[in-house]
């Protein structure tokens, strides 16, 4: 079936990924075709933890795009993934948010067709009628009628969904850096510590954009330099795998005094010198916990998992389309099954930090939500992204949207505009 | 004066504090906020899902009247969001018990939320768990949860609850 690209989707002539329409954001056709293409494409979509799943028939209902997906732990203790549709009429079948079939079949409520935790059919009620009557015919089979399977792979404990083929392998769909910073934030078993969520009246990409964009984070996010902890002038910078895909790191170590200089000069709002001071320190406690000077890094899975260690917060950011106007953002928190007490408290305040009540994140919600405002109109105008110059790929600043660049030129080759 | 769960007064104490506590924040009078803590204090505001399931994600979790001064000063100087107000309405308050001291208190609130487009949304809804003690006298939070079942939280939260 051959797809007509909607007008909607027509980048400018003379504009390549230096310049977005605004009609990429706020139409609905444009939002179905990323479901098709994208989220529904060669893509790998975050489901959860295995540390979710503890149990053999234990569950979890989540979504890759907007389609509802439920993950579970089979009998054999592997881990499984199908659309939570019944296979007869099209009823929702898992009704939770998570749990544990102790019988392990997930049964639909409407007519109780029983399915396993594979997402096979199992049981159909009066399948050969009541007193000779009714029934299905005699040529049904139940093996055709098994749910609509995901793909799945667990990668170092953290489950990924496909619905295509065509996706490659995970670690040649992360790239090397990723696939790197996967590693180093997963380098022993995972405890979960809970879940936030934050719904936000934005399209998807605004956050996807945001997460990939260093150049905002010390000029949106004050709470540091309003404390007078200055943080443009640590070292750092961004990394592009396969386009779509990005590591944003700070590291300790690498104060620079000269740019300090040169934003006091800008007179931009960051800088605040002793204003105001924190009454109580220990938010910003906390301790080393990996074997190198980074301690900020926020990467950037495309299209649905944002994963970042700040501090000692550890994060996986899950991004679920709702439509071309709404996302939620599912906040998962970790840890490691070895913590010490003393880092776990860290964890704990420094919550305080991230997510959707985040002194040093919540602004990024919002600042989605001002770009949705803005463009409800006026699809033919574009936005302007050539902070660093015009080029895709990584550099070794902040002061760059190299990234966000990468993003729209491996957007616009999975949508195939 | 006896402090057992059933006392008139008792009652009537732990209600003016509730509702002296929402008043301030809905006047937005939020420096004044921390003092209805005691210095050394727990205040957090955590997804009904994770307190059900045990997990300890609170989405703000202070335990000293500094981190509280700290939460608003950020919101007053640091902080970006639109133009918003609170108006919270408590019920069901229950004294369920009273144990050395410490009174321990339950009710119900909900948090409607105005922006300036003028649209008013139910922007949280939950229970406040609470142990309130006596200083000098006065009726202080030892410990305040609000558990919000409202666990799709809108935008962002930066004013507390």
């Amino acid at each position: 079936m051959t797809i007509k690209t909607p007008d909607h989707l027509k980048w400018p002539v003379d504009t390549d990924i230096t310049a977005v329409p605004y009609s990429v954001f706020n139409n609905r056709e444009v939002y179905d075709l990323e479901q098709q293409k994208i989220h529904n494409g060669p893509t790998w979509n975050y489901l959860g933890t295995e540390d979710e799943l503890p149990e053999n028939g234990s569950f979890k209902s989540t979504y890759i795009g907007d389609t509802p997906v439920v993950v579970t732990r089979g009998e054999d203790g592997l881990v499984y993934a199908w659309v939570n549709r019944c296979s007869h009429r099209g009823a929702e079948i898992c009704r939770e948010r998570h749990g544990k079939s102790d019988d392990g079949a997930f049964t639909c409520v409407y007519h109780q067709w029983a399915f396993d935790a594979k997402g096979d059919l199992r049981g159909v009620p009066f399948q050969r009628g009541l007193a000779g009557k009714g029934g299905m015919p005699k040529d049904f089979d139940k093996t055709k009628h098994n749910l609509r399977k995901v793909r799945v792979v667990s990668h170092h404990g953290v489950i990924f969904g496909t619905f295509s083929d065509d996706t490659p392998d995970i670690e040649t769909y992360m790239g090397e850096d990723v696939s790197r910073h996967f590693k180093r934030i997963l380098k022993g078993p995972i405890e979960v510590i809970g879940h936030t969520r934050q719904f936000i009246a934005g399209n998807w990409k605004f956050y996807s954009e945001n997460t990939k964009d260093p150049y905002h984070a010390s000029l949106l996010h004050l709470f540091h330099p309003t404390f007078g902890i200055y943080r443009a002038s640590l070292g750092g910078g961004s990394i592009v795998n396969n386009d779509v895909h990005s590591v944003l790191w700070v590291e300790n170590n690498k104060e620079d005094e000269s740019v300090l200089d040169d934003v006091k000069k800008d007179n931009t709002r960051t800088y605040q010198d002793g204003t105001y001071q924190l009454q109580d320190p220990s938010l910003l406690a906390g301790m080393k916990e990996f074997d190198d000077d980074t301690s900020t890094v926020i990467f950037s899975l495309f299209p649905s998992l944002v994963v970042h260690q700040i501090q000692n917060t550890l994060c996986f950011r899950q991004i679920l389309p709702k439509s071309e106007s709404e996302f939620e953002l599912v906040w998962t928190f970790f840890g490691y099954a070895d913590d010490s007490e003393e880092l776990r408290s860290y964890r704990m305040k420094q919550l305080n930090l991230v997510g959707p009540a985040g002194l040093i994140s919540m602004e990024d919600g919002e600042s989605t939500e001002l770009c949705q405002k803005a463009i409800v109109r006026d699809g033919q105008y574009s936005n302007y992204i050539r902070m660093g110059g015009t080029g895709t790929g990584s550099d070794d600043h902040f002061v760059t949207e190299g990234a966000i660049r990468s993003l729209w030129k491996g957007y616009r080759e999975l949508m195939d505009v | 004066m006896s402090d057992d769960k059933n006392n008139l007064t008792l009652k009537n104490e732990v209600n003016d504090l509730l509702n002296a506590y929402v008043q301030c924040i809905d006047d937005d009078k939020l420096e004044d906020w921390p003092s209805f803590f005691t210095d050394k204090c727990l205040y957090q505001v955590v997804p009904r899902e994770n307190h059900e399931m045990g997990l300890p994600t609170a989405v703000m979790w202070c335990d000293s009247q500094g981190m509280l001064s700290d939460r608003i000063t950020a919101l007053r100087h640091a902080n970006i969001y639109q133009v918003q107000w609170y108006r919270h309405i408590i019920s069901n308050t229950v004294i369920t018990s009273v144990i050395n001291d410490e009174i321990h208190v339950q009710s119900n609130y909900a948090v409607f939320k105005t922006c300036n487009d003028g649209e008013s949304t139910v922007f949280n809804v939950g229970r406040y768990i609470d142990v309130i003690v006596r200083v000098n006298g006065e009726l202080k939070f030892k410990e305040r949860s609000a558990i919000y079942d409202t666990h799709r939280i809108t935008t962002l939260m930066v004013i507390p609850i």
